[in-house]
């Protein structure tokens, strides 16, 4: 039996029938994490007493017959900024190599309490701030696809994709989880803002930020979802019990028809000249599948989008200027050896604990946010923002859901050397889900060149059930695809 | 919008980080060829429209005013880079503020 | 040359919550450092800051207090600088949209004028850490408790109204009387939770400008501030006099034993704080029914207290200010004279008398004396039935105040009750008198003086037991048969 590529469902019938432990299944994807991860570099630190201690208690609520979850005993990969009580949460930072939370993340919690194995702690860019981990203090992470690609800005997907976990948990500002998930090959849900809670995810741009699934199967991303979100009196921006996508709606299940979908195409989002032919055709003719037949594509207008990649630029780099100042070397993480006196201790610490991306976020968010800009950019920003949301409030008016590229090109070259700014523009896709708040989905749609594409599936508050319909529709007729890896 | 060198280190300074003459070039270079572009947010038709300041149409989110103890002392100053008597301890303070 | 001065105030009150603003850490003041902390409190990465209903309960309380508007809408906004007692490098306040806009506070100046100082704004915001400094120069270090970091912290601004050193004094110690009236803070400046920065300038007489701000900080009781400001206001007219106006705003401390202010920092243009509304924290949306109900709530205060004492107990204006000023005091006798059918004026006086003598020797409030009002009630009707003397009653007050005891418990218990039996007391009288030839001698003979020796000397053989009253009555019957 290849554990590593067994669905969720499948390893829960095997767990319940005693044909393996939990035990088990997190030493085989340990022995998976020896052998591949020193290659991939997709995890910052392993966990395995932890898991095995994890795995044992799953063993022991199946051998006493207690209430188990789809998620009890299965390793989960989760992101280093999300705090892990007692394990090591870098962020993916020289800042807080060495920081251990004395407190778990409410996902965290959530995960444990479902009786997940937290497996891993994946690598990303450094607090996230990134679009292909190569801001990463520990190093980047490389695409199981080819290790000379880039995986897209987070490493949880790399590790899922190479079976290094059978499921992660991320986070999102701009883009970095779905595009790792597309490059990767894996689906990967940025969920409607509110619905997660944020409480101990190391905040980089919190009105934008959402923590995220990540699984090869769509399934078994709708039940990591489901673990996932909820309220949480901890996150004052977390969506209430009753309020929209608390449904409880079945958001697994067989695939459905496309009879009656109607799915939104933005032009705006098809017409760029850096937009890949390959990968137009790819996501068309996904769009193509999840209508099928009886379902109906819309033609759509979001004009604003010119703007928008603009506006999550600024807004980004002043909620980060601001979310990073607390790292100042005082009460935990990175202090410089060499201050003399507080204001030194300041300069050097954040000098020499943060890398070049995260020190180039701060100066532009200290510039947006200074007296003589807040106007201009920070103010613009948002309305701009307001816009975005009112366009896309619009257009599901006419749609159920909209469909656009993840990203404009498959995997680029590791290391390439690309100006921050086009950096900022691979991400011109994802961030009007993050500005509105919208849920978006990541699924594959096919191979490039050897390479996954992905499609983007996006959805207000609330229409989760469809967004898993239509995404499970499309990997069912796409099918399963695995880099070599997986097998190996 | 270029963003001059001089200014480049006075961001850094206001956030407290030190900056090289080779850096602040550099920083100063890159980040004017992102304004160039994230400037156009000035060029946007946001005449009379409401800047989005919250997201979510939630207001009033309170916790009620009662008492939960999280970390023991140690667990505060276990990741403390330097402590003393239960206290965190940091160089001196060259200007009260 | 005359002069004029200018003052303005910005006072900090930590409000009287059980719990921090944004966290469920306990807000005690005196505990070991850095017991009282969280990831929010201690700015950890992934903490998130929830809002504390009570302290926008409290803070609105201040500002109804305080005449204030209350603010339909309001928000948090973070103010950005690095300070090592300040955890996540920024502090979550309210820059331009706070609870409470436009309030005034009436206070009469030492000239017997009535003053209106307007109160600019109160806003919420969360209270920083405690910095020790240890050590000097180089070899100097700071340690850091962070209890204190997320305290419920108010902000009051008032308008530049106040013209004297006295009148801020004046102003700060109505300010104090009526938050702690209405429960909103304990105002101890000496453990900090009452603080107040204070921006003076002085301009000749007549001018329409008002002259070069000094900001004086750091000023820890209504003494330094008025001695601080004196000093200022002195030293400000002195450059003016001098033809040498000082050239910059200036932040200034106070040297309480030279009894001189400092130069501490030039007054940077309006330090670039880069507030920015929080994103972590929903706006408010107040409703006028929720204020009501806060406004229900309100006790009467200080001001309206003393009219009603006035008008409605006769009582003059100071004994009503006296009373009225501090609301356990007048809760006290409210309390003891919805018990007592008798003066009000007689309550007062207990009041205002035995109680705050024992009450000050004892340092203790009110509501922390063993006296309750029941019993103070039923000793003054005691007096009034004859069963007491007025002198026995001051010593059944003080073991009531000491022992919590009914006065009657103490009366039986010591014997204390009054003689009134007008036979015994006649048998008494009788051997005073035969014991006295001499001063029987002088009442007879005009010296009707006499006859306080020898009540004095009823007293002293019953012990201060004998019904004053009943004994002059007899003594002048048997003198003058």
């Amino acid at each position: 039996m290849e554990l590593s590529t067994l669905s969720l469902k499948e390893i829960g019938d095997a767990l319940r029938k005693k044909t393996v432990s939990a035990r088990e299944i997190t030493g085989v994807f340990l022995e998976r994490i020896n052998r591949f991860n020193p290659e991939l570099n997709a995890f910052v630190t392993v966990a395995e007493e932890e898991a095995l201690a994890a795995a044992d208690e799953a063993d022991h609520r199946l051998a006493r017959g207690e209430r188990v979850t789809p998620l009890t005993g299965i390793p989960v990969a989760v992101a280093d900024t999300i705090c892990t009580k007692g394990l090591k949460t870098t962020c993916a930072s020289r800042m807080l190599a060495n920081f251990i939370p004395p407190y778990d993340a409410t996902v965290v919690s959530r995960l444990k309490e479902a009786g997940a194995v937290i497996i891993a702690k994946t690598n990303s860019d450094e607090f996230g701030a990134g679009t292909t981990t190569g801001y990463s203090a520990f190093g980047p992470v490389r695409n199981p696809w080819d290790k000379n690609r880039e995986p897209g800005g987070d490493g949880g997907a790399a590790a899922v994709a190479a079976g290094l976990a059978p499921l992660a948990v991320s986070f999102d500002t701009g883009g970095s989880l779905r595009r790792a998930a597309a490059f990767c090959g894996v689906a990967g849900l940025k969920p409607a803002y509110g619905s997660v809670s944020r409480y101990g995810l190391a905040a980089l741009a919190p009105s934008l930020e959402q923590i995220g699934p990540l699984a090869r199967r769509v399934d078994d991303l709708a039940l990591l979802y489901q673990v996932l979100a909820g309220p949480d009196p901890l996150d004052a921006t977390s969506l209430p019990a009753d309020g929209p996508g608390r449904g409880g709606e079945e958001l697994t299940g067989p695939a459905a028809s496309g009879k009656g979908l109607r799915i939104g195409l933005p032009r705006e989002y098809f017409t760029g000249d850096k937009l890949q032919a390959a990968v137009k055709e790819r996501v068309l003719a996904a769009a193509g599948i999840i209508t099928g037949e009886g379902g109906e594509q819309v033609d759509l207008t979001l004009p604003s989008t010119e703007y928008a990649l603009a506006a999550h630029i600024l807004l980004a780099a002043a909620e980060a200027s601001s979310s990073l100042a607390r790292y100042d070397g005082v009460r935990y993480g990175y202090r410089s050896p060499e201050a003399a006196d507080i204001d030194l201790l300041y300069k050097k610490t954040r000098t020499e604990g943060f890398g070049s991306e995260a020190k180039r976020r701060i100066l532009l968010g200290t510039l947006v946010l200074s007296a003589g800009s807040y106007n201009d950019y920070y103010l613009n920003a948002q309305k701009i923002r307001t816009l975005v949301i009112r366009e896309f409030a619009e257009a599901f008016t006419k749609c159920h859901l909209i469909l656009t590229p993840v990203t404009r090109e498959v995997p680029g070259r590791a290391g390439e050397e690309r100006s921050p700014l086009r950096q900022y523009q691979d991400e011109c896709y994802t961030v009007g889900a993050n500005l509105a708040g919208l849920s978006g989905l990541s699924v594959p749609c096919g191979l490039v060149d050897g390479l996954p594409v992905g499609v983007q599936l996006l959805a207000p508050a609330g229409r989760e059930a469809l967004l898993f319909q239509a995404a499970r529709t499309l990997e069912a007729a796409v099918g399963e695809f695995s880099p070599p890896i997986l097998r190996g | 919008m270029k963003l001059e060198k001089e200014k480049a280190k006075h961001l850094a300074e206001l956030a407290r980080l030190e900056v090289s003459e080779e850096e602040a070039a550099e920083f100063s270079h890159q980040l004017s060829e992102v304004l160039d572009y994230a400037g156009k947010v000035r060029e946007a038709p946001v005449e009379g429209v409401e800047p989005t300041i919250h997201l979510l149409p939630l207001t009033n989110v309170f916790r009620d005013d009662e008492v939960k103890p999280f970390l023991t002392r140690e667990e505060a100053l276990v990741n403390a880079p330097r402590r003393e008597e239960g206290f965190f301890r940091v160089p001196r303070i060259l200007e009260e503020n | 040359m005359n002069y004029e001065t200018v003052i303005g105030l910005e006072v900090h009150v930590e409000l009287k919550t059980e719990a921090k603003v944004f966290c469920g850490c306990a807000a005690r003041f005196g505990s070991e450092p850095n017991t009282h902390v969280c990831p929010g409190c201690l700015g950890m990465p992934g903490a998130l800051p929830v809002l504390n209903k009570k302290a926008v309960e409290l803070c609105i309380k201040a500002g109804l207090a305080l005449q204030c508007r209350i603010a339909p809408f309001s928000r948090f906004d973070r103010k950005q600088y690095f300070y090592p007692d300040l955890p996540q490098a920024y502090q979550i306040t309210q820059d331009d949209l706070p609870l409470c806009t436009g309030g005034k506070l009436k206070i009469v100046n030492p000239g017997g004028e009535e003053r209106i100082i307007r109160i600019n704004r109160i806003h919420l915001e969360e209270e920083a850490g405690r910095t020790y400094h240890s050590g000097i120069g180089a070899t100097g270090y700071s340690l850091l408790d962070f209890n204190r970091s997320g305290l419920a912290l108010i902000e009051i601004v008032t308008e530049p109204d106040l013209r004297s050193p006295a009148e801020a004094r004046i102003f700060l110690e109505k300010l104090q009387e009526i938050l702690r009236y209405v429960e909103v803070s304990d105002c101890k400046m000496e453990e900090g939770s009452f603080r107040c920065d204070a921006n003076i300038s002085v301009h000749p007489a007549g001018s329409q400008e008002f002259g070069r701000r000094m900001e004086l900080k750091n000023l820890n009781s209504f003494k330094a501030i008025q001695a601080a400001l004196a000093y200022e206001e002195n030293r400000l007219g002195s450059l003016l006099a001098a033809g040498t106006p000082p050239v910059q705003e200036e932040s200034r401390g106070w040297d309480e034993t030279r009894g001189m202010t400092f130069f501490m920092r030039p007054k940077e243009k309006a330090s670039d704080y880069r507030y920015f509304p929080d994103p972590d924290l929903p706006p408010l949306v107040i409703a006028e029914e929720w204020v009501e109900k806060i406004r229900e709530d309100l006790p009467e205060l200080p001001e309206e207290k003393k009219n009603r004492y006035m008008k409605e107990y006769g009582l003059s204006a100071q004994d009503a200010d006296l009373l009225g000023g501090s609301r356990e005091t007048a809760e006290f006798f409210e309390a003891t004279l919805r018990l007592y059918p008798g003066e009000a004026k007689t309550v007062a006086n207990w009041v205002m008398g035995e109680f705050a003598r024992l009450l000050n020797l004892e340092k203790l409030t009110p509501a922390q004396s063993k006296l309750k009002p029941e019993a103070l009630a039923a000793m003054l009707q005691m007096i009034d039935a004859g069963e007491i003397s007025g002198k026995i009653a001051k010593t059944v007050f003080e073991e009531m105040f000491y022992s919590g005891k009914s006065p009657r418990e103490i009366v039986e218990e010591k014997g204390l009750v009054q003689i009134s039996d007008e036979s015994q007391l006649a048998a008494l009288v009788r051997g005073i008198l035969a014991k006295h030839p001499g001063p029987v001698a002088d009442y007879r003979a005009g010296k009707t003086k006499a006859l306080g020796f020898l009540v004095g000397q009823v007293m002293k053989e019953t012990k201060g037991k004998a019904n004053p009253g009943l004994v002059n009555k007899l003594l002048r019957e048997e003198l003058e048969k």
